[in-house]
């Protein structure tokens, strides 16, 4: 008998520590490799040096002058440790998404978090371009704003639009709230034509940081968005089995789909604020997940995390690295991995 | 690619017990001081006040707008590296660093003691002020005046305020000539100015605009609705309507644009510009810079005009 919605496979604890070390040597060993690469050559060993310099309680000179030390410091490591909560962050985003629409093609920007955070970042790069003012840059605000507000009128939009409150509703109020959006910014565009570099640069996605400021600003999201989420896995694996048999179980299955899509959308427009849209990291990380170790969200919602952060990581490496000094947009790449991806989950989806 | 490969190699080499024993550049101390001369100075740009110690001796220009105001005021081998699109002179050090996407490492790696751009992108200034690289910010001049400030503040910023106090006089000098030399009329001429191949253009109120105000002419976008920005987008039929007696066409380095596709235009044809012909095909570059070359824009635009007079061929 084919169930409508599969049961999902449970795992036992005993993967837990083997999995937890695995996690942490890929994101260290990413990490790693994305402080030591950047066109002002230092070498591996007085970086090693400096971060252990950084360790309270060691001592250690690592022979770097003081413009390399404010490269690795002001530029490489920020750059890194962006990277690893806007892909972790994304990733895990991702994950709840397909837990709680139940379609492992569900990715962070399906509610319109995109073209609200496009929208708003056009605004603010149309209407508010000397910044020089303002204490915190406008742009990751308005587009933060931009985010959230395109979710709460898909919501909305879904609610009102039928009284049952399932997932298809509100995903084409998404697709509808999304096309709305996009024409919008697509229109502020054209008013104001010399915008398009600029807006087109940050819908490519950019991690390219200076200082510790937009950590920072995206870090005590990732870590509640995070909390939020992690604290939801095992609801999501309850919810995998269907809406209707989740109810009989007492989980109020709409109550519980709010709460993961807020707590994501929250994560995923701070991780927009900063940097852009970066796509397919909230689809392919959870998914391979999936394929390797099994459906289950108490699993697949913290390993995304780590190997979210590694792979975003490794991916900026790349983009700005292989046609040095340029910098690919860091979209780019990763719709590089995304596609052979897709053929690769639709082939063997197909062969099932 | 390679760089990568490298790393990882450099990785298991110090997996394997041994180490990476190259010693790396040194900061960015200049080897030789200055001879008095005025340091330290302080000069104030977009960025705020820029203070040097001493005379830079390692110049990175993203701007070539700025190479160019540097070489004509004798500093130009100070500059050890330039931006793509720095093409002028010819000994400039012309690299693969973009003025658009700056990439600080990049400059970084030139171990620069002194960087010049013309736009603040990728937050490259503050940037440069994080690891320490002193960074002057010159954005796009508004008038002439603007212009001759930026060469003034090169010269005092090099040690060269000699060189640039003389090429003030002489660009002065000859910009003056040139715009006396334009006959005054009772009806002014009036030109369009093409930016690119959808009609873009620029209004009185632009640097260029002002410089063809120098040679008495009038600017047909000036009327046009939506100039209120300064580089409106003009329609076929207004310009064919306001039949501008002089079109000068900046795109023809990057668009492809000259006397004669222009003459093929539908409706273009009947132009006053183009029968008589009176379209000029302007150097993109020179037409798009504040520099020195300023003088040599104004030259071929008061030629253009004189050509237009009664009774010259």
């Amino acid at each position: 008998m084919e169930l409508a919605h599969p049961i999902p496979e449970v795992r036992t604890t005993r993967a837990g520590p083997t999995l937890l070390v695995l996690v942490l040597i890929a994101v260290t060993v990413s990490a790693l490799l994305g402080v030591l690469v950047g066109a002002v050559e230092l070498s591996v060993g007085s970086v090693l040096a400096e971060l252990a310099d950084r360790v309270p309680g060691v001592d250690v000179d690592s022979g770097l002058s003081q413009r390399e030390s404010a490269i690795l410091w002001e530029i490489r490591v920020p750059r890194v440790v962006l990277a690893g909560l806007v892909g972790g962050m994304l990733a895990m985003s991702g994950a709840a998404f397909q837990g709680v629409f139940r379609n492992p093609l569900a990715d962070p920007y399906l509610l319109g978090v995109a073209a609200g955070a496009g929208l708003g970042a056009t605004l603010a790069i149309a209407y508010l371009p000397d910044q020089t003012g303002w204490p915190v840059s406008p742009l990751p605000l308005a587009a933060f704003a931009g985010a959230v507000l395109g979710v709460a009128t898909t919501y909305v939009l879904g609610r009102s639009a039928t009284r049952s409150r399932s997932t298809a509703t509100l995903i084409l109020a998404g697709v509808a709230v999304a096309a709305f959006l996009t024409a919008t910014q697509t229109f502020i565009q054209q008013q104001n034509s010399d915008t398009f570099r600029e807006v087109y640069a940050w819908i490519l996605g950019a991690l390219g940081t200076v200082g510790w400021q937009e950590v920072a600003l995206i870090l005590p999201y990732v870590v509640i968005s995070g909390l939020a989420l992690v604290l939801y896995r095992r609801l999501l694996d309850v919810m995998g089995v269907g809406d209707e048999e989740a109810e009989s179980v007492g989980v109020r299955s709409g109550r519980v789909r709010l709460a993961v899509v807020a707590a994501a959308t929250l994560g995923t427009a701070a991780a927009v604020a900063v940097s852009g849209l970066i796509g397919f990291v909230g689809i392919i990380v959870p998914h391979a997940i999936r394929l390797a170790l099994g459906s289950s969200y108490r699993l697949i919602l913290p390993l995304s995390l780590g190997f979210g952060a590694a792979f975003l990581i490794l991916a900026d490496l790349i983009a700005r690295s292989v046609l040095a000094p340029a910098e690919i947009p860091i979209g780019v790449i990763t719709a590089f991995f995304g596609a052979p991806f897709f053929l690769l989950v639709l082939s063997r989806a197909r062969r099932m | 690619m390679r760089r990568i490969l490298l790393i990882l190699s450099l990785l298991a080499l110090a997996a394997c017990g041994s180490t990476e024993g190259d010693a790396d550049t040194t900061a960015g101390d200049a080897v030789t001081t200055t001879v008095g001369d005025g340091f330290p100075v302080t000069v104030g740009a977009a960025n705020g006040d820029v203070t040097l110690e001493q005379a830079p001796q390692r110049i990175v220009s993203l701007a070539p707008t700025a190479t160019e105001m540097l070489f004509a005021i004798g500093a130009g081998e100070l500059v050890v590296a330039a931006d793509e699109y720095s093409n002028y002179p010819e000994g400039a050090p012309t690299t693969d660093l973009s003025g658009f996407e700056p990439n600080v490492e990049a400059v970084a790696d030139y171990d620069p003691d002194l960087v010049v751009v013309s736009d603040d992108l990728n937050d490259i200034v503050s940037a440069l002020g994080a690891v320490d690289i002193p960074v002057i910010h010159l954005p796009a001049a508004a008038d002439l005046g603007d212009a001759y400030t930026q060469i003034e503040l090169l010269g005092t910023l090099t040690g060269n305020q000699d060189e640039a106090t003389g090429l003030l006089a002489t660009m002065r000098g000859e910009i003056d000539e040139l715009s006396t030399s334009v006959p005054d009329r009772a009806e002014p001429l009036t030109y369009y100015h093409e930016l690119d191949s959808s009609l873009f253009t620029v209004t009185s109120a632009t640097f260029i605009g002002q410089i063809y105000g120098l040679a008495g002419l009038q600017n047909i976008a000036d009327q046009a609705e939506g100039a209120d920005t300064l580089y409106p987008q003009l329609s076929a039929e207004y310009i064919i309507e306001s039949d501008p007696d002089l079109v000068f066409l900046a795109d023809t380095k990057c668009c492809g644009e000259s006397a004669d596709t222009v003459a093929v235009r539908p409706g273009w044809d009947q132009l006053t510009a183009v029968t008589g012909h009176a379209v000029v095909a302007l150097d993109d570059d020179i037409a798009s810079r504040w520099g020195p070359r300023v003088v040599d824009f104004l030259e071929v635009v008061v030629e253009a005009v004189h050509r237009l007079e009664p009774g010259s061929s």
